[in-house]
């Protein structure tokens, strides 16, 4: 069964009198535990299409299925509620709420879920053992380096056992090795608990981790290919 | 859909918390507004409650009875039989505290130096002095001893204007049932102050039985005057004195004789309210300054919040909750702040600087403020609901971000 299925993707932007395409009749779908990399310059339509197949951005025109969600035509509530559910983001910059501790993000999602108190803090505390986080709980954003806080924010994607992951260039601030940490950690979840994740990367090592590389420009996809996926060297 | 209010609640109070100073200064100009609207209504209460005594004090009594025409004809001819014995039975129970039947006309004193209209009192000092509505400053001489004393007591201010003084004799006129001059040679007994001028030139005492005589008018009275614990209160029970006095005797209540303080007590609460809303409005730029300012320096976390699945309407109440945490703490601190400063000058303020002009108001040269319940609860409610409301548009407009571009703020 797909995890995403687009069809005719269109989206244009305005910049100044210049009408730029970010898809131009994108095509695609990615089976459930998929591990693909959507690679392309920038300006390729990487993270456009990543926000329109969360339901971030909505495309002039074209069809989105998100597992059992037609994307294109929900309300900003009802997709809201399909990403509370069915989908995890990782973003670039770390992104966590500066307020609360690595715990409380990573419990957020499930808080507006309604998961129940104790089992989600259990789940909180489990996901970010898995993530490397122990003993850092209760710490803060700011009392966190940049690779701790990217895994409190990949702990908050997955912590709510979402099918899937979309993760906009997740190593781009990171160094080598918290980024070989970080990408081992997504082959492991995706092999140990199915997870399909998508991310957008120009960077070629992580590429090197998908089994699945779908090259970006213009708006166009240009290359989509099956590959044998090898680890990143420290 | 799943309301996570623990998750509102703590995000709400920690970011109110995230920019300290910001809150902090939000947090004394709402608290300086709420005592503002408090502290000002507290003077207007009590600027009020005082008018209204003083008129009370004036007329006398929260309620009289009197002849049907007295009011339009306050002469002689229009006075009335003393009460019935079903109305004494009535005086001389709960609720009525006090009364006291006095003759009341109009008059002219006259001294070998000039002469003045007056409201001649013919009275018996003691129900008077019960009912409250004797002088309680007397500078000079005494006080009238029964209603059969033959001495006079006037005001300071008018025995100033006719040079006159205690001991001298004056003459006093007025007009009998037969529309003949009565007139009266009497000396001056006593003189006395009081809280307004105007008092001391108007009103002249005299025993009651001695006015009865002057005039030829038997027994007869002008008017009774009665008083119980609390003028607020008044409503209820004269409808009960009314029945009590029978046909033939008209009986009012002090607002429906005096409709000028009547219609003070009555506008009371709207002053306030209207007050209130005047400050708050001000207030207002203040408050939908800082949620603008704590949105815009978010704007990308509400945009995560949006990625992460928060419908647009947990993230208007998280908003609004910050509001209302904002509004409490300074409610919280305003009605602090308001208690700690009138309670202290609920005995009252000396403003004898101004006290001409207060006196213009029918006040005197002291303000008691009142602090009153019902205006804290008032600020309370003006401040909650207009605070949520001029909040409502900046927590909209942040619940409406467009994840996208709010989550590629810079």
């Amino acid at each position: 069964m797909s995890a995403i299925a687009c069809n005719q993707l269109c989206k244009t932007f305005r910049q100044g009198e210049e009408i730029i395409m970010g898809l131009d009749d994108v095509c695609i779908e990615i089976p459930e535990g998929s591990f693909v990399c959507l690679s392309g310059p920038s300006g390729s339509g990487k993270t456009t299409l990543l926000n329109a197949m969360g339901g971030l951005d909505t495309p002039d025109s074209g069809q989105i299925t998100v597992g059992q969600y037609r994307v294109d035509c929900l309300s900003r509530s009802e997709l809201a509620d399909m990403r509370l559910d069915s989908i995890g983001f990782v973003f670039q910059a770390y992104n966590l709420i500066p307020v609360l501790s690595a715990r409380e993000n990573v419990e957020f999602v499930m808080q507006v879920q309604g998961v129940p108190g104790a089992k989600r803090r259990a789940l909180a505390l489990q996901v970010l053992e898995e993530v490397g986080l122990r003993g850092l709980e209760e710490r803060l954003p700011a009392e966190m380096s940049g690779g701790q806080q990217q895994r409190v924010a990949v702990a908050r994607a997955i912590a709510n056992q979402p099918a899937l992951v979309l993760a906009d260039e997740p190593t781009a601030n990171l160094d080598t090795r918290s980024a070989a940490h970080l990408m081992d950690l997504f082959v492991t979840l995706n092999r140990e608990r199915g997870i399909t994740f998508v991310i957008s990367t120009h960077d070629a090592r992580v590429m090197g981790y998908a089994r699945r590389l779908i090259s970006m420009r213009d708006g166009r996809i240009v290359a989509d290919r099956e590959q044998e996926p090898h680890a990143m060297e420290v | 859909m799943h309301w996570p209010l623990s998750a509102l609640f703590t995000l709400a109070w920690r970011n109110l918390w995230r920019n300290y100073r910001r809150t902090l200064i939000m947090l004394l100009a709402i608290a300086i507004g709420v005592w503002a609207m408090i502290f000002m209504s507290a003077l207007m209460r009590g600027m009020t409650d005082q008018m209204v005594r003083n008129g009370l004090h004036t007329l006398p009594g929260e309620v009289q009875l009197h002849h049907p025409h007295y009011r339009d004809d306050p002469s002689v001819v229009n006075a009335m039989p003393p009460p019935s014995a079903q109305l004494l039975r009535f005086l001389d129970s709960a609720p009525v505290v006090a009364w006291s039947a006095r003759v009341r006309v109009p008059a002219v004193v006259a001294s070998e130096r000039g002469s003045r209209g007056v409201t001649l009192l013919g009275i018996d000092p003691a129900a008077e002095s019960a009912l409250g509505a004797v002088p309680d400053n007397l500078v000079e001489g005494r006080f009238l001893q029964g209603p059969d004393d033959r001495g006079l007591v006037i005001g300071a201010s008018l025995a100033r204007r006719l040079e006159t003084r205690l001991g001298k004799r004056v003459v006093i006129m007025s007009q009998d049932p037969d529309n003949n001059v009565a007139d009266w040679g009497v000396r001056i007994v006593g003189v006395y102050r009081a809280r307004l001028q105007g008092q001391e030139d108007q009103f002249v005492y005299a025993g009651r039985s001695v006015v009865q005589d002057m005039l030829k008018i038997q027994d007869r009275v002008s008017e009774i005057a009665l008083t119980a614990d609390d003028y607020r209160h008044v409503a209820a029970w004269y409808p009960a004195a009314a029945a009590a006095a029978g046909n033939g005797i008209e009986t009012l209540p002090w607002y429906e004789l005096d409709t000028f303080l009547g219609t003070m007590l009555s506008v009371q609460d709207g002053f306030s309210l209207i007050f209130m809303v005047v400050i708050f409005l001000a207030l207002s730029f203040g408050l939908v300054n800082t949620l603008v300012m704590a949105v815009f320096d978010r704007v990308r976390e509400i945009g995560l919040m949006q990625a992460l699945g928060m419908r647009p309407g947990l993230i208007l109440v998280q908003l609004l909750l910050e509001s209302l945490f904002l509004l409490c703490l300074g409610l919280v601190a305003g009605n602090l702040l308001a208690y700690i400063t009138i309670k202290p000058l609920e005995s009252g303020i000396d403003i004898s600087g101004v006290a001409q002009g207060m006196e213009m108001m029918g006040m005197g040269t002291t303000l008691y403020p009142a602090l009153a319940p019902r205006d804290m609860v008032m600020s309370t409610g003006v401040v909650v609901i207009l605070g949520l409301l001029a909040s409502l548009l900046p927590a909209w407009r942040a619940a409406q971000l467009d994840p996208v571009r709010a989550l590629n703020k810079i």
